[in-house]
């Protein structure tokens, strides 16, 4: 009897907090995650270049924002971000400072995987682009950077789908993204196995989608085989 | 007319261009041999800057440059340059992620600007020059070495340079693919194309050179007609480079 109440009432919060958080997930995860990754990828092409440039300087900004993102947990550096700043004067609201912490995340790890990629392309196709004409940035832009867009697609995917996770962290900060809608709902319901286990439902979701689609762009830029 | 003088190139202590003197006259073909490491494939590439000469001077269509150790050749001049002049390449370095009429229109597109239809027409051309007008959609992995090269040789003369650079065009292929590639540099040889080939094919050297030049460990030992090098050298070095080939 005491049994079957408690199972109504499991089924009851399920079914009343499934659409809350996947619309959190609609309203804030993928945005999030979409925007975060997509200027994470220009730094990170920036910091590449910077790498690869042989301009001294450049490269050594570059390794030092990589080596600190790296070297010290997201996390701390969202902390950092939202609720240590404002004590020299610079606040930043919730959304943008996660948007803000992701994108130097995404930047720096990536940074490394289009640099392999750009570096794994043969010396004698920068030398034939130049051979035809081409300035550096021609070269990088209509030769090499297409070729390496190839190469770090399946790693850029995986970091891709680890970041659609890491954005749970933004709840630490306040952002109204999934998970924080799931300890919400937590509060008022003290059921924290059921709806954290919704929560890791939803992500499941999400990333498995994204893996299928994934498989589905690695084919189609399979048009070609490099070599 | 191409002139070189003097030219130098080190690679750290190493000197491995020791002071080379070249006139190529327009519309010849000018094969270079030499012995592995003589510094064949280095003298070719410091004719299109890929690598910079330490010394000399190198004048070529309507530049003169001169070269002087740590004082580099400002960018812009150095592209102006290496346009009037193209390189075929021993792993012919095509564009793998583009068609092999995409190879041919790239450079007519991006570097010369010409629009896309008078860039697609001059390309076929090219394509049916070299006999590949049937492989225009194919990329790169899907056609054999032979007909790899000649898109590359057809990339390569789309920019209409004055001076086409081979660097051992053929030794790459099959042996059965080293004639389609050869044919079409001759026919190039008889229209009057310039050319500097590097290049152990002795016969094509016979054949179709204008002059042969023979370097050995930097410097020109020898350079002549085909005649003078491969049947009257009078030099010990040349005969047993020669010796050696055949044997
Ligand atoms: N980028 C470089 N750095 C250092 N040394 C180099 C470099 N390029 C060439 N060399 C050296 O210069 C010498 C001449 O090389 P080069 O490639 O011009 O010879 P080659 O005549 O073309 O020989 P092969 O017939 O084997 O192609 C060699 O000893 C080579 O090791
Ligand atoms: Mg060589």
């Amino acid at each position: 009897m005491f049994a079957d109440e408690r199972m109504d009432r499991i089924v009851d919060i399920i079914v009343n907090s499934f659409f809350p958080m996947l619309k959190a997930g609609v309203a804030f995860t993928v945005p999030l995650t979409l925007v975060s990754f997509f200027l994470g990828l220009l730094l990170a092409l920036l910091t590449a270049l910077a790498r690869i440039s042989g301009i001294k300087l450049l490269d050594v900004i570059a390794r030092f924002y990589v080596w600190v993102v790296r070297g010290t947990p997201l996390l701390v550096q969202l902390f950092i971000i939202f609720y240590g700043l404002p004590s020299i004067g610079i606040t930043i609201s919730p959304l943008p400072s996660a948007i803000i912490g992701f994108t130097l995340s995404v930047g720096a790890y990536n940074s490394e995987i289009i640099r392999a990629a750009i570096l794994s392309i043969s010396k004698g196709q920068w030398e034939a682009a130049y051979s035809i004409g081409m300035s550096y940035p021609q070269a990088l832009k209509r030769i090499i950077l297409p070729q390496a867009t190839r190469v770090s697609v399946p790693p850029l995917a995986n970091s891709f789908i680890s970041l659609v996770k890491d954005t749970s962290l933004a709840a630490t900060i306040t952002v109204t993204e999934m998970f924080r809608v799931a300890q919400q709902i937590t509060a008022t319901t003290y059921e924290p196995l059921v709806l954290y286990c919704l929560a890791g439902f939803i992500y499941l979701i999400f990333s498995t989608v994204l893996s299928n689609a994934q498989g589905q762009m690695e084919k189609r830029l399979d048009r070609y085989v490099t070599g | 007319m191409i002139e070189i003088k003097n030219l130098h190139k080190q690679f750290g202590q190493t000197e491995v261009l020791k002071g080379i003197d070249l006139k190529i006259e327009e519309g010849n073909t000018v094969c270079i041999i030499g012995p592995s490491g003589s510094g064949k494939t280095t003298l070719l590439r410091c004719l299109n800057l890929l690598e910079t000469p330490t010394k000399g001077t190198i004048k070529l269509g309507k530049f003169s440059l001169d070269f002087q150790d740590k004082k580099p050749v400002p960018k812009d001049k150095v592209i102006k340059f290496r346009q009037q002049t193209g390189m075929v390449f021993q792993g012919y370095n095509l564009f793998p992620h583009m068609t092999a009429l995409e190879n041919v229109m790239e450079g007519l597109i991006y570097v010369r600007k010409q629009d896309k239809e008078a860039s697609r027409t001059k390309a076929l051309q090219l394509l049916e020059k070299v006999g590949l007008s049937e492989r225009a959609n194919h990329y790169p992995s899907q056609i054999s070495g032979g007909q790899q090269q000649r898109v590359g040789i057809a990339r390569a003369m789309a920019m209409e340079p004055e001076v086409l650079l081979f660097d051992e065009p053929t030794s790459a292929l099959d042996p059965e693919l080293v004639g389609e590639v050869l044919k079409v540099m001759k026919e190039l040889a008889k229209e009057g194309m310039t050319m500097v080939v590097v290049t152990h094919e002795m016969n094509f050297a016979r054949e179709a050179a204008d002059k042969v030049v023979f370097i050995d460990k930097g410097v020109i030992v020898e350079e002549g007609t085909p005649q003078q090098i491969f049947e009257h050298t009078g030099h010990e070095r040349t005969l047993q480079f020669l010796n050696k080939l055949c044997s």
